[in-house]
């Protein structure tokens, strides 16, 4: 995993376009440091103009969430909760009362957690369903890609989906009107290049390579994480949901809620038979009531 | 000042409690939040994304619903006339409604949907691919479809009223605009209806709760508002009154299943804030008090105030989904409260 150096996934050429083999992202912030080389090395490679600077006062999150022009963002969340193993004390240091060394469950634990997010590239798509122009496809490593020069800014992937990822690029920035969100750095990819996030993290908290792999690797780090002491260390992969799983995925610790990750993510075209059946519903009920009112009150 | 004066003892104190304590709570000095966050979900950040959409879309919605249930009431109409020629009243209706039908759904409707896009001039991008799956691109061949109806039946139904050619072609013009005007009418139930199912499937919870409810209120709110525009009009005929009483007796209905259905967090900016209060209004304008209008034959009154109301609940709608979809407390109730446990299947 870590210093496994130039035989790392994450620094190895590549032909996983060429073999069509399905890739992923796995992010694990129990090794993210949070120094934002992932955002820097995305916007850098994509040309993604800056979306405004601006304080936001949450710890050192100054990104806030993704969007049009961000496409990797670091989260940083300060949570009263112990971290593994970690040794917690109070805040003072009075003579009568000891740093708690020696109980873990101290009475003032507090962890900082770092978490790179991006976009999931769900196996069920919501902006790719949703799209109206082809712009949105699927590519053959498994990604969801937007096709800049198709997309006529309808907006419609924006309310489609439900991680919230995708979303419109405002005036007056550059290729504004046009809907944004992260390529899995397919130019790269096809080029047998990582992903530029991935490529530059020091610590492969965010790790490129076979979702497969991937997969298991991650099984096999939240087991380690529990031995350690992160008692809620999980997997946000939500495969029971509509959604059906995500190629980005994460390790979390604690609940998705906390990292603004919804707990249960559906794909919104489960919900077009209900809808559908209305409106055929309501289109029939309306000739009847039309052809009704000519036939009866003329 | 001596060391042991009062001001230097509360001093003392403080600095006493903060060793203690590790921090020293005090009139304008808030602690108790930081530095742990206690906003919901990530500082309070949107879980899905709010609506882009701007003041074009509501409108497009009334406008579009307008002009696809102006194309059934023309057919109602024209079939009517039919039946019993001495019904000339149903010929100047159904021009009206024809012209009203084509104004609103092809020249106002693509012209405000047009405007609402990011790129404009890649408009003709709508009609790359046909998605069935995707209301948008749906609502963009029905659109399309409607046009192409609307457009040649109102030519063919006016050079046919104005006798303008004689014997035989006319005749054709006759079979003509009724074929083209009873297309109209099919797609225009669908223009009407399928903006309810364009909001209704997405993530934005206050919409996919009410799903099923949207595309009744659309549909209907779209009916109701071409007919009484057509009684604006001059065309005070007892058949668009019977509509009237119709569309504002299924608001009504639509008002008390909002204000029974509730989902309390899940869809709260319903309820709440000024999107609910824009709903709650426009559901009173185009419901109850347009029937009591309309039940008492101030009719022109009735009429103002189901267009009114179906352009404020239209706004409304839009509203709720920016509220909604900003708040991300409503996202993770309506998924960890979700009644229906949705399989992969249902989305095929």
């Amino acid at each position: 995993m870590i210093g496994e150096g130039i035989q790392s996934t994450n620094q190895r050429k590549h032909s996983y376009v060429q073999d069509r083999v399905e890739v992923g992202f796995f992010t694990d912030p129990s090794v993210c440091i949070g120094c934002k080389a992932c955002e820097v090395a995305c916007k850098e490679w994509n040309q993604v103009p800056d979306d405004g600077f601006t304080w936001s006062g949450n710890s050192y999150d100054n990104t806030g969430h993704l969007g049009a022009s961000t496409w990797r963002h670091v989260m940083f969340l300060e949570q009263d909760r112990q971290k593994g193993n970690q040794v917690t004390g109070p805040m003072g240091l009075a003579s009568n009362q000891q740093p708690a060394i020696s109980n873990p469950q101290s009475d003032d634990p507090f962890r900082w957690v770092f978490l790179s997010d991006v976009c999931k590239h769900c196996e069920e798509a919501g902006c790719l369903e949703a799209c109206p122009t082809g712009s949105i496809v699927r590519t053959e490593v498994g990604s969801v890609l937007v096709q800049n020069d198709v997309c006529n800014g309808c907006g419609y992937c924006v309310v489609s989906c439900p991680f919230g990822v995708i979303d419109r690029r405002p005036e007056p920035l550059h290729d504004a009107g046009g809907a944004f969100k992260c390529t899995f750095c397919y130019d790269r990819q096809k080029s047998g290049l990582v992903p530029a996030c991935a490529k530059v993290c020091p610590t492969e908290s965010i790790v490129f390579g076979r979702l497969d792999d991937l997969r298991a690797r991650g099984a096999a780090r939240v087991q380690q994480l529990q031995e350690n002491g992160y008692h809620d260390a999980q997997l946000y992969d939500p495969t029971e949901t509509s959604v059906r799983g995500i190629h980005a995925f994460f390790l979390i610790l604690g609940e998705p809620e906390a990292y603004g990750l919804p707990p249960k993510p559906q794909i919104p075209t489960i919900y077009l038979k209900s809808a559908w059946t209305s409106a055929l519903a309501t289109a029939i009920a309306s000739i009847i009531a039309t052809l009704a009112a000519f036939a009866f009150f003329s | 000042m001596t060391p042991d004066s009062p001001s230097e003892k509360r001093l003392e104190e403080l600095r006493d409690q903060a060793w203690k304590d590790g921090v020293v709570p005090g009139k304008g000095v808030d602690v108790a939040g930081g530095p742990i966050p206690r906003k919901p979900g990530y500082y309070g950040q949107p879980v899905v994304k709010p609506p882009v959409w701007t003041w074009q879309v509501p409108l497009y919605f009334f406008f579009g619903g307008m002009a696809g249930m102006s194309a059934v009431i023309a057919s109602g109409a024209i079939i009517f006339h039919h039946v019993d020629p001495s019904l000339a009243t149903n010929v100047g209706v159904a021009r009206a409604a024809m012209w009203l039908a084509a104004i609103a759904g092809a020249v106002l409707s693509p012209i405000l949907l047009i405007m609402d896009l990011g790129r404009p001039h890649l408009f003709l991008n709508m009609l790359r691919v046909f998605k069935h799956r995707s209301a948008m691109s749906m609502g963009a061949w029905i659109l399309s479809a409607f046009g192409a109806c609307v457009v040649p039946g109102l030519i063919a139904l006016e050079l046919h009223a104005h006798q303008i050619f004689p014997g035989t072609l006319d005749q054709i013009l006759r079979v003509a605009a009724a074929i083209f005007i009873f297309g109209s009418a099919i797609f225009g139930t669908l223009l009407a209806t399928y903006t309810g199912v364009l909001i209704g499937a997405t993530a934005i919870p206050a919409w996919f709760l009410h799903r099923t409810l949207l595309p009744i209120h659309f549909g209907t709110a779209g009916l109701g508002s071409a007919a009484a525009l057509l009684e604006l009009l001059g065309h005070r005929i007892p058949a668009l009154n019977f509509l009237g009483f119709y569309a504002a007796g299924v608001e009504t209905a639509l008002l008390i299943w909002l204000s029974v259905d509730k989902h309390g967090i899940a869809d709260r900016a319903i309820h709440e804030h000024s999107s609910g209060w824009l709903i709650r209004i426009g559901e009173f304008l185009n419901g109850p008090l347009a029937l009591v209008l309309r039940f008492f034959s101030f009719v022109p009154f009735a009429a103002l105030s189901f267009l009114i109301g179906s352009l404020v609940s239209r706004v409304g709608w839009i509203l709720v989904g920016k509220v909604s979809g900003s708040d991300p407390e409503s996202v993770f109730a309506a998924e960890r409260h979700a009644s229906t446990v949705f399989s992969f299947e249902d989305a095929k």
